[in-house]
């Protein structure tokens, strides 16, 4: 989607279905985003999927965790409409200790191994989802390793005189100018 | 008396030639026929996206190299069109231009290798061997440019490392001059030839809306009749520059996935001599100090490219707040970045969308109802890198 404000039609349309459900609709360098209540989410993606919208492909569906902040966990779901030539970004929030959200299996088959990912790795969980197991960790993992207070670690190597030194103690992190350590 | 409906299950994999890699798949038989086909991944899985979040923006494009480790700058291509849009950046004409040369014969060489593998499964072992040769010199011609026949580390955030070398474009053009009489005789070889055609023809068939549902991408959407190509439909890097054409097939089925990837690596050709034709002068990176180092003369003059210099290298660069998706096509399909950044030095979520995690999705609906022996075909036709699907 070019330019850079949100798609008017859309907005109005989405507005007009899902009224307050829709949290907020902005655009970001080109990128359309909507955020929309997860209690309504799936049937966003529905409605989105048909005429005149026809975003028939889940291209991607992730997720990121924004610890310590409130409601935790963002689900990001990347359609596309090939016949169009569009792209539109759909978020939904969950909380930390109520990390779940409905699955989107019916919607597009293709959610199916998404939603595993995102459960393997930050533990969200999908309601309805056939089949919600590990993918990619091994099945007796403990935890989930891409939430941010999942500490990265390295494992000992028996080199001698090697320290195991962490990515991040390499370049610490400098918080962008105005913003405290 | 009914008689009892009896399946076995058998393990493919994970250490099995036909599986590309450490894929295992759990299949249910009936005889011959697979009633249920069951991948099990993960055996790959390197915690990249975790990584990335501990390291600098620059930092991560040697890691980046590694997922899809056969089109290495197709994933830097990505990443870095992903910090770009990020950054609100643009590159030079000259550093896009040599960013699609390279990608196109990496396109090329990644085909190549999908190509002769697909050979090997199939008993053509002479194909691995001729496709293996075409692929050396294309990695020769990277090895030239950037030093590393793989996994290469060549593009920068706003451009690329260095400038080519002069013997560069000869010897581009005398891989490229040689090589459609080669793929003519690849093609003399096996489209025609009957075995060829009757362990693909009807095998492993996608439809249409099942691509379309599964997230499919690449030359396995484009087989199964829809003309989608990121370079098309959200040009990047100056493809609306040139002049291509995007194949597409109709059954989609492994017959029609093997003519679009032979046509796929016509059309790379195309755009590599064009783009040769046309390689403008002037920069390869972007002048813009908070992002990419300065040159080494004004390091001796400037103060301040001193200063540049040691931030970028003590700290990196410090996109703004918010979050993009950008993607690339890559020789499997839409490779994709979303990058969420805090306004730090550090992406606070860097997510890979990986298109033969999609792909291989698909793989169970296109085997089912069908033999085990063409399981290796729709295996390779997919052309999944084990590396893309568990990151």
């Amino acid at each position: 989607m070019s330019g850079s404000a949100f798609p008017t039609l859309l907005q109005a349309f989405l507005a007009d279905r899902f009224g307050e459900d829709v949290l907020e609709a902005h655009a970001f360098r080109g990128d359309a985003t909507v955020v929309v209540r997860r209690e309504r989410v799936v049937e966003a993606l529905r409605a989105l999927r048909e005429d005149p919208w026809r975003f028939e492909m889940l291209v991607d569906l992730t997720a990121w965790d924004r610890f310590p902040a409130e409601p935790r966990f963002e689900v990001v779901y990347h359609l596309l409409s090939p016949s169009r030539g569009e792209r539109l970004r759909v978020k939904t929030r969950a909380p930390g200790d109520d990390p779940t959200v409905p699955s989107a299996v019916a919607v597009f088959p293709g959610a199916n191994w998404f939603e595993r990912e995102v459960w393997d790795l930050f533990g969200v969980r999908f309601e309805g989802h056939p089949n919600l197991v590990r993918i990619l960790m091994p099945d007796d993992w403990e935890g989930h390793p891409l939430r941010r207070d999942y500490p990265l670690t390295e494992e000992p190597v028996e080199f001698r005189g090697h320290v195991p030194k962490v990515p991040s103690e390499i370049v610490p992190r400098v918080p962008p100018p105005g913003e405290g350590p | 008396m009914a008689l009892a409906r009896e399946t076995l299950t058998i393990n493919m994999g994970p250490q099995h030639p036909s599986t590309h890699g450490v894929l295992r798949l759990v299949l249910e038989l009936e005889g011959e026929v697979i009633v249920s086909c069951q991948p099990v991944i993960g055996y790959l899985h390197t915690g990249i996206e975790k990584e990335m979040e501990h390291r600098t923006y620059h930092q991560n494009i040697p890691l980046v190299d590694r997922i899809e480790y056969l089109s290495s700058y197709h994933e830097e291509l990505a990443y870095c069109t992903a910090v770009e849009k990020l950054l609100g950046l643009s590159v030079p004409k000259r550093a896009q231009y040599i960013r699609v040369i390279l990608c196109e014969l990496n396109r090329i060489a990644s085909h190549l290798v999908w190509l002769g593998t697909t050979g090997i499964d199939l008993n053509v072992s002479s194909l691995l061997m001729y496709c293996f040769r075409d692929r050396e010199r294309i990695l020769e011609l990277s090895e030239m440019v950037s030093g590393q026949r793989m996994m290469p580390g060549y593009f920068r955030i706003g451009g690329v490392a260095a400038d080519l070398p002069e013997e560069f474009a000869p010897a581009v053009r005398r891989f490229l001059d040689e090589f459609p009489r080669r793929l003519d005789e690849y093609e003399a070889m096996l489209t025609d030839n009957l075995i060829w055609r009757r362990r693909h023809e009807g095998v492993a068939v996608l439809s249409r809306e099942d691509a379309l549902r599964y997230g499919v991408t690449g030359p396995t959407l484009r087989a199964s009749g829809i003309a989608y190509d990121v370079r098309k439909a959200f040009p990047y890097s100056s493809y609306e520059d040139f002049e291509f054409d995007v194949p597409t097939g109709e059954r989609g089925d492994a017959y029609d996935r093997y003519r679009v990837r032979m046509e796929e690596m016509r059309q790379a050709r195309r755009i590599v001599l064009q783009a040769l034709d046309r390689l403008p002068d002037g920069p390869v990176i972007t002048d813009d100090r908070k992002v990419a180092l300065p040159p080494r003369h004004e390091l001796v003059r400037s103060m301040e490219a001193v200063i540049h210099q040691f931030k970028l290298v003590s700290e990196g660069i410090h996109p703004p707040k918010g979050e993009v998706y950008a993607a690339v096509e890559s020789p499997r399909g839409e490779k994709g970045y979303y990058i969420v950044s805090d306004g730090s030095n550090r992406p606070v979520r860097v997510r890979v969308r990986a298109p033969s995690f999609s792909n291989l999705q698909a793989l169970p609906s296109m085997v089912r109802g069908g033999m085990l022996a063409d399981v290796v075909v729709a295996i390779a036709s997919i052309d999944i890198v084990l590396g893309d699907v568990d990151r």
